[in-house]
């Protein structure tokens, strides 16, 4: 079996199951992130939420996709065609895509390259485009005034993202993911690092658009933002994209903050679950504080946005990163050019 | 052999797609594929294994500049037909301009001498047992770290300059002062009054919060200025 997967079919078949092994868990967990967000949801607001389809309401997520594959895909009049149904696309893959560098366990990763973290930073700066090309292809003032609104915020939000990376990769002293969830060994990064943790998860609810940064979408104001015209399965990728997105948010927390895989104190009673599932658990937990949010805070304003990312964050972030440099340089701890 | 084709892949699109920049009729469209040729670019970049030059680009050019390019593009409002009315009379004198470019170009390539030794340099671009982004790190922030700062003020003189240029201090805006929003106490801006049973109270009576630096001088019902919520 081994001398199978060393030929080039083999590695072609290899890289496919790899492939498969994070896509088809990511994309389950996808579902139930939708039930599991309206149960959570319901359950702050005192009520039932879904609970007909299934046991307790557990195959609804499958009834909605079974619905949105049923329904029409309309493309609205005077929309460039081409690029309107490229738009959700460009979302979806997108936020698939990032993945294949994510390490679950020490060295449990599709792609293992050394520049893994300017990886996902390119990545998820891209995602901006799914959406400005989905509000300008779909011909319609509403869409176009949540695409404008997002891009704003996106570029806003990834300078102080890019600073709080840098931050952490100072303490690294590789882009390498692996060796960023390694060097956090002793200790874990939000502990010295808690006020860019902070930044970092909240600038990560504005990049994937979620509440209380849900301008592009705003229901009440611009109806639903960048895809009012979408319908259909074109809409479930702009969803399945956005719930993507926010695993994907939560893994580089985990990864870059919470110690990947690592387990938390590294003593006996939490070495014995497998570093993929803390890595899973971890996530799990951001993921619940992404909804906690949604469920307690109103929307921001569109200039306390603005503020909040650009006068608050963006000081803050650089002046961190300062004090960690010189913190590091003055204690003789910065990890000499780990080559 | 894959690498080979990888490269042709690469290229062949980054040519389709830069002469589709300039051909492309609308404008939005010559943005994406500007875009895409950025990427292949960076494709190309990774197969020379200059991976983070590959990555920056991507992060730069993609992620935050054709963002921006793509936003103005959007929201001009371009008419086409008028665009290329002088089409033809214009013709002659930017075909001249571009001989001229072009003559300019053979000469620099025709003087162009190739440093000794550089030629080795070629086979190991990085010294041994070094990343890329260490060794670009290496170059840039310890050899070279006067011209990096230089260049970085250059940029920082730019953006001030854009900025005075463009900054138009408005009276009439209303903006926002939060700590002075937090500053305020329950007894400046909450007034308990007794009201007479069948009576009510009379407009003149009610006063509204005042903004801080009004509220030595009372001024009964006057809209607050300044104070936007």
């Amino acid at each position: 079996m081994s001398e199978f997967f060393a030929t080039p079919l083999g590695l072609v078949v290899l890289m496919v199951l790899e492939t498969l092994a994070i896509l088809v868990p990511l994309l389950l967990g996808v579902a139930y992130a939708t039930y599991a967000e309206r149960k959570i949801l319901a359950a702050i607001q005192l009520r039932k939420g879904p609970n007909v389809v299934g046991w307790w309401g557990l195959l609804q997520a499958f009834a909605d996709a079974g619905k949105m594959l049923m329904k029409e895909t309309i493309i609205p009049t005077g929309a460039n065609r081409v690029l309107f149904l490229l738009a959700p696309m460009i979302t979806f893959v997108l936020a698939m895509i990032a993945w294949a560098v994510i390490p679950v366990n020490d060295g449990w990763a599709v792609a293992k390259i050394n520049v893994g973290i300017l990886y996902l930073f390119a990545i998820s700066s891209l995602g901006v485009y799914g959406i400005i090309i989905a509000g300008w292809a779909s011909n319609s003032k509403y869409a176009f005034l949540g695409a404008m609104r997002s891009a704003a915020q996106m570029v806003s939000y990834e300078v102080s993202i890019g600073f709080v990376m840098v931050s952490v990769l100072l303490c690294v002293g590789s882009l390498n993911l692996n060796d960023i969830v390694l060097a956090q060994r002793h200790i874990w990064f939000f502990i010295p690092l808690f006020p860019m943790f902070v930044v970092f998860f909240i600038s990560g609810l504005a990049e994937t658009n979620r509440s209380p940064f849900d301008l592009p979408e705003g229901e009440s104001e611009i109806v639903a933002g960048f895809f009012v015209e979408y319908s259909a399965m074109a809409f479930a990728l702009f969803f399945l994209g956005e719930y993507a997105n926010m695993f994907l948010m939560s893994a580089m927390t985990s990864i870059l903050f919470l110690g990947g895989w690592l387990a938390p104190f590294g003593i006996a009673p939490f070495t014995w679950l497998p570093g993929p599932i803390w890595f899973i658990l971890k996530i799990l937990l951001c993921m619940f504080v992404f909804i906690w949010v949604r469920g307690t805070f109103p929307r921001y304003r569109y200039d306390q946005l603005m503020r909040l990312g650009w006068k608050v964050f963006l000081p803050l972030s650089l002046f961190w990163l300062v004090l960690t440099a010189g913190v590091l340089m003055a204690t003789g701890w910065l990890p000499g050019g780990a080559a | 052999m894959i690498m080979m084709i990888a490269f042709y892949i690469f290229a062949a699109i980054l040519l389709g797609s830069a002469a589709l920049v300039v051909s492309a009729r609308n404008p939005v469209h010559s943005v994406l594929f500007l875009i895409l040729a950025f990427f292949n670019a960076a494709g190309l970049f990774l197969l020379a294994g200059a991976e983070f030059l590959a990555m920056i680009l991507v992060i730069v050019y993609v992620g935050a500049v054709a963002v921006l390019f793509l936003f103005v593009v959007m929201m001009l409002d371009v008419n086409f037909a008028q665009l290329r009315e002088g089409f033809q009379r214009y013709a002659p004198i930017g075909a001249t301009v571009g001989l001229v470019l072009f003559a300019e170009l053979a000469m620099v390539l025709g003087g162009w001498r190739v440093a000794p030794g550089i030629t080795a340099l070629r086979a190991a671009p990085m010294p041994a047992g070094m990343q890329n982004t260490a060794a670009l790190g290496d170059l840039l922030y310890t050899h070279n770290i006067l011209l990096f700062q230089l260049a970085g003020l250059v940029l920082l003189v730019a953006m001030i300059g854009a900025i005075v240029l463009t900054h138009r201090d408005r009276r009439t805006s209303r903006r926002q002062v939060i700590a002075r929003q937090m500053a305020r106490s329950v007894a400046e801006t909450l007034e308990l009054v007794a009201a007479p049973l069948g009576a009510g109270v009379a407009p003149g009576e009610f006063r509204r919060p005042k903004p801080l630096e009004e509220a030595a001088a009372p001024h009964p019902v006057a809209p607050h200025q300044g104070e936007g919520h």
